[in-house]
């Protein structure tokens, strides 16, 4: 194969029309396994949260796990699915080391939920995405290759297999295939996972950490010449860890399906995997050799029969979910669609919520959250929600800025010591010695201090000169240790210089 | 007869209550036992393990209760052969296979774990066909077991081990497991009282997979209460055991009682025209008869009714069982426990698992799991397995309009008496001919049993009893009234080994 040009991102979406389709496993949160008492913990020592059951020796049997079953009515009934009044596990036969029965326990054609949508916004417009079905299954274990420089199997010497993630219940979403939205693809493959991660936990059945692999994504994505009908050959990519790399997956695949369809080559129906490093992805397993999974009803297992009336409770129960909630804060905080999109995409709108609820201006809040606060959060390549700092203070640096005890510069430094320490603003405050010095006499002493020890930036601006009031006020800033205002030191200078200021 | 010959020859009741009066120690009856195996299974091959320091072990604790004055079960001290599909925490459990040769499971299967709990001592655990496939345990990858009958002939199959043990008098008691008549054919070749409860009756937890959804373990015994009290012991209700039914156990010993007492209650017997006649042996038909006729001349009404869909029962049981196990034995890959063949360093994960089932499984365990495969592949299920299961609801409806004229069904366990060791070897469909009268109740779920009714050119005939799921306290009532039409169990006519 020739290597090809990469095309710019617009002058595929210029040609060509995408469609995508997200496969989301969800690690469920419960206690126990999905068909035996084990630990999930996450984290353990490697084959630490095993039994006969998960480590499938023989003559162990399963139990479904009620609370696993539970947790996927309610995913479904968020998603807006039908709920089956009766359904059955099925096995998925293939090898593989990592499973311990050489089959997996899932559902086949008698998911628990199916039929659903879930509306993702996009700069304003709403999009909505069509859920295939929901079904529960359990997780397999984790190999370790050893030996070799890659870390793949391919030239390993051994490899180890940990059994801790077998058997953890693991919730499958489907979409159905979402066309028709041209270049925005991406951002609503994004958008979507983040819309259903913050449903599911919303929900409370998961941690969803994609980092850590409770939220895992496969992105399957064809692309077709406008005005063609007939959907192009898709390849499903995994391996996608991060919500950022959701959208750069389907950015990835759309520009190299174009260029290979410009070039008269085939796509080949795949799996591929997802490089963080570099954004691409590389080619897997192939289909054409795919395995038949004969599946079959699970005989160990009796058939699910969720009632009637015990799904109406849990719909009924059900928490304010992530659209209504948005709905709702965007009337209490007073904020517009766009802000509240930037605050959603930021994962903010909680921390937000709960900041100016503590008492403070909701604009102010907003700002921080998107402003300094997401900053440093970038910065330490953590999620905003992970800082090391409440609402609360938060609530009271702002606070204090309103009352004049600390100018912006100041209040950026106290955030800055509650994240190193964690210590409460004022103590940072007490402990540093940040207030913004405010005692007149003594900040009048210090200007003219600065007046005299600069007689010719005085002169220069007396005489109408305004941008050299810059080298006073910065003189008595450094005078005062940076406790000072700037802005009441410029105008303190320029009265005490007989200026008037006409900024 | 010396003394040490006499406690083998003891009922599972009598020896329970002989120990229970202190007229015996479990550690003599134990150790008589154990004496006996030493002396004969050199020729018998019923065990392929025998636990002599844990069966006295446990003899000796329940000589220890009984000295401390502890309330004993109604087995307490009895003897016990296992079959080797029953995991045994601790006793090496290899499901007659070289696959799992050497594997010590870390746990112990629910009905071990009852029958510990109820003082039955476990001698052992006794040959099979591999993964209980097969109708003669000859399967066995070590080797046949014989028939104390006549040695030169099967003891039946998959559970030839029990039905060899308890035959040979190496033990009062056994279990069996029946997939699709694993109990109940070596019970009656072998002349003994073999039941399948109801499935769902006895937990599956600790049973190496056959075929999920037709596996039941069941006792082997030489008398009717015997196995009874057995069944009382190892069924119930067990939360590990998904498909294990929550309901109260019927009482089969009370139901035994009364039918030895010759009370009938009246009841209706079914005897099953496609169960019978062509390919049966005349001895075998005839001693079937006499029976039926035994039932009729104490008090019961006998009919004869129709099941026009047991005669596909065979090929639909050829599609289930073996695409279950297909499944089933996957997890047999050399990456966790048993065999593991070509692991060099050079060849590849799939070459690894591929060696070691083509080392490690036999030709009848191959042939199902290639023969399931093919039914459950993309394209086929539905011409096969789906085709089987349909098949099946067949056969349960068959059963349905029967029991709406009679209270059981009964019938030939086998067209014929014990065939010789090597005679059907090399022919599958006549072996599986074996299994013919056992596999529609297989199918169906339902409780089913077999208890002597004579002999046949000198070797026992099996008379299979069925009757509606959970109506297990039926077929030990009409057994009982067949056993006591005889005056005495048939096995006292077996020749000395």
């Amino acid at each position: 194969m020739t290597t090809l040009a990469t095309l710019s991102y617009d002058d595929v979406v210029s040609r060509y029309d995408p469609v995508i389709g997200l496969e989301t496993h969800v690690e469920l949160g419960t206690a126990s396994k999905m068909f035996c008492g084990c630990s999930t913990t996450f984290g353990a020592e490697p084959n630490t949260q095993v039994c006969p059951v998960c480590l499938g020796l023989p003559g162990s049997l399963p139990v479904a796990n009620a609370a696993a079953i539970e947790s996927t009515i309610r995913i479904g009934l968020a998603l807006n699915c039908d709920i089956a009044s009766w359904c059955r596990f099925a096995r998925k036969n293939y090898f593989y080391p990592d499973m311990p029965k050489d089959f997996q326990i899932s559902q086949y054609d008698e998911p628990l939920c199916v039929d659903g949508w879930l509306d993702v916004a996009i700069g304003g417009e709403t999009v909505r995405v069509g859920i295939e079905r929901v079904h529960l299954e359990e997780d397999t274990g984790k190999s370790l290759h050893v030996g070799g420089t890659t870390g793949r199997i391919h030239g390993a010497t051994h490899s180890l297999v940990d059994y801790n993630r077998a058997g953890i219940p693991l919730v499958e979403i489907v979409t159905r295939p979402v066309a028709g939205i041209g270049g925005q693809a991406p951002q609503v493959a994004k958008a979507y996972v983040t819309e259903l991660r913050d449903i599911l936990r919303t929900l409370g059945v998961s941690d969803v950490r994609m980092e850590q692999g409770s939220l895992r994504c496969d992105v399957n994505v064809s692309v077709r010449r406008h005005g063609i009908t007939e959907l192009g050959t898709r390849t499903e990519t995994k391996n996608v860890n991060s919500l950022r790399s959701v959208e750069r997956a389907v950015r990835s695949e759309m520009i190299r399906q174009a260029g290979l369809l410009d070039a008269g080559d085939p796509i080949v129906q795949e799996t591929r995997h997802f490089q963080e490093d570099t954004g691409r992805s590389r080619p897997g397993r192939s289909k054409e050799e795919a395995t038949d999974y004969r599946y079959f009803p699970e005989p160990d297992l009796v058939p699910l029969a969720p009632e009637a009336a015990w799904i109406s409770e849990l719909r009924s129960r059900l928490p304010e979910l992530p659209s209504a909630r948005r709905s709702r804060l965007a009337e209490e905080l007073g904020a517009a669609d766009s802000d509240m999109a930037a605050m959603s995409n930021a994962g903010v709108v909680d921390l937000v919520a709960a900041t100016a609820a503590a008492g403070v201006p909701a604009p102010e809040a907003r700002n921080w959250w998107l402003g300094y606060l997401a900053q440093r959060a970038n910065a330490a390549d953590v999620e905003p929600a992970d800082l090391a700092i409440t609402p609360a203070q938060v609530a009271r640096v702002i606070a204090l800025v309103g009352e004049g005890t600390l100018s912006s510069g100041l209040a950026r430094q106290v955030v800055d010591g509650v994240l190193e320490s964690g210590h409460d603003p004022d103590q940072i405050i007490a402990e540093r010695g940040l207030r913004t010095v405010s005692d007149t006499g003594a900040l009048t002493a210090a200007v003219d201090e600065a007046i005299a020890a600069n007689p010719d930036v005085a002169t220069k601006v007396r005489g109408g000169k305004l941008p050299a009031v810059g080298v006073l006020v910065g003189a008595v800033m450094r005078a005062t240790r940076g406790q000072a205002d700037a802005q009441s030191v410029r105008a303190l200078v320029l009265r005490q210089l007989g200026v008037r200021d006409e900024q | 007869m010396t003394e040490q010959t006499e406690l083998t020859r003891l009922t599972a009741v009598a020896t329970a209550e002989r120990i229970a009066a202190g007229e015996v120690s479990a550690t003599e009856v134990t150790q008589a036992h154990l004496d006996r195996i030493a002396a004969t299974d050199d020729r018998v091959h019923a065990f392929l393990r025998i636990d002599g320091a844990g069966a006295l072990a446990a003899a000796a604790a329940v000589d220890g209760a009984r000295a401390d004055k502890e309330r004993l079960g109604p087995l307490a001290g009895v003897p016990l052969a296992l079959k080797d599909v029953v995991v045994t925490k601790g006793l090496e459990t290899t499901c007659g296979s070289k696959i799992l040769s050497g594997w010590v499971p870390p746990y112990d299967a629910t009905i071990t774990r009852r029958m510990r709990a109820a003082g039955i001592v476990i001698l052992g655990k006794t040959n099979m066909d591999e993964f209980a496939m097969g109708s003669s345990t000859e399967n066995s990858a070590f080797g046949p077991t014989r028939n104390p009958w006549d040695l030169s002939r099967v003891p039946g199959g998959s559970s030839g081990g029990s039905s060899a043990a308890v035959a040979g008098y190496q033990a009062p008691l056994a279990i069996g497991t029946d997939t699709g008549g694993s109990i109940r054919q070596p019970a009656a070749v072998t002349g003994l009282v073999g039941a399948k409860p109801t499935y769902g009756g006895v937990s599956r937890y600790g049973l190496i997979a056959f075929s999920s959804s037709l596996d039941q373990a069941g006792p082997i015994a030489r008398t009717v209460l015997d196995a009874a009290l057995l069944h009382q012991v190892i069924a119930g209700h067990d939360p590990a055991d998904s498909t294990s039914i929550d309901a109260p156990v019927p009482d089969v010993v009370a139901a035994t009682k009364a039918g030895a007492a010759g009370d009938l209650g009246g009841r209706t017997v079914g005897v099953v025209r496609e169960l019978g006649g062509e390919g049966y042996q005349p001895g075998v038909s005839a001693a079937f008869a006499d029976a039926v006729s035994r039932l009729e001349s104490a008090g019961a009404k006998v009919v004869e009714v129709s099941c026009p869909h047991f005669r596909y029962a065979l090929p639909a049981y050829y599609l289930i069982a073996p695409s279950e196990c297909s499944s089933n034995l996957a997890r047999f890959d050399a990456v966790r426990y048993g065999l593991r063949v070509g692991d060099d360093g050079v060849n590849g994960l799939e070459e690894v698992m591929s060696l070691t089932r083509d080392a490690g499984f036999g030709p009848e365990v191959k042939r199902r799991i290639i023969l399931g495969t093919y039914a459950l592949s993309s394209g086929y299920y539905e011409a096969y397995y789906g085709q089987a299961q349909k098949v099946r609801t067949l056969i349960v409806r068959d059963f349905t309009a029967a029991f709406e004229v009679c209270d059981v069904l009964v019938s030939p366990t086998t067209p014929t008496v014990a065939f010789g060791i090597g005679e059907r070897a090399a022919d599958p469909m006549a072996m599986y001919a074996a299994d013919l009268c056992t596999l529609p109740a297989s199918l169906a779920g339902l409780p089913t049993l077999s208890v002597p009714c004579g002999l046949s050119e000198g070797l026992p005939v099996g008379f299979q009893v069925m009757a509606p799921a959970l109506a297990d306290d039926r077929i030990y009532q009409i057994a009982a009234a067949v056993e006591a039409s005889y005056g005495h169990p048939l096995i006292d006519e077996a020749p000395p080994l």
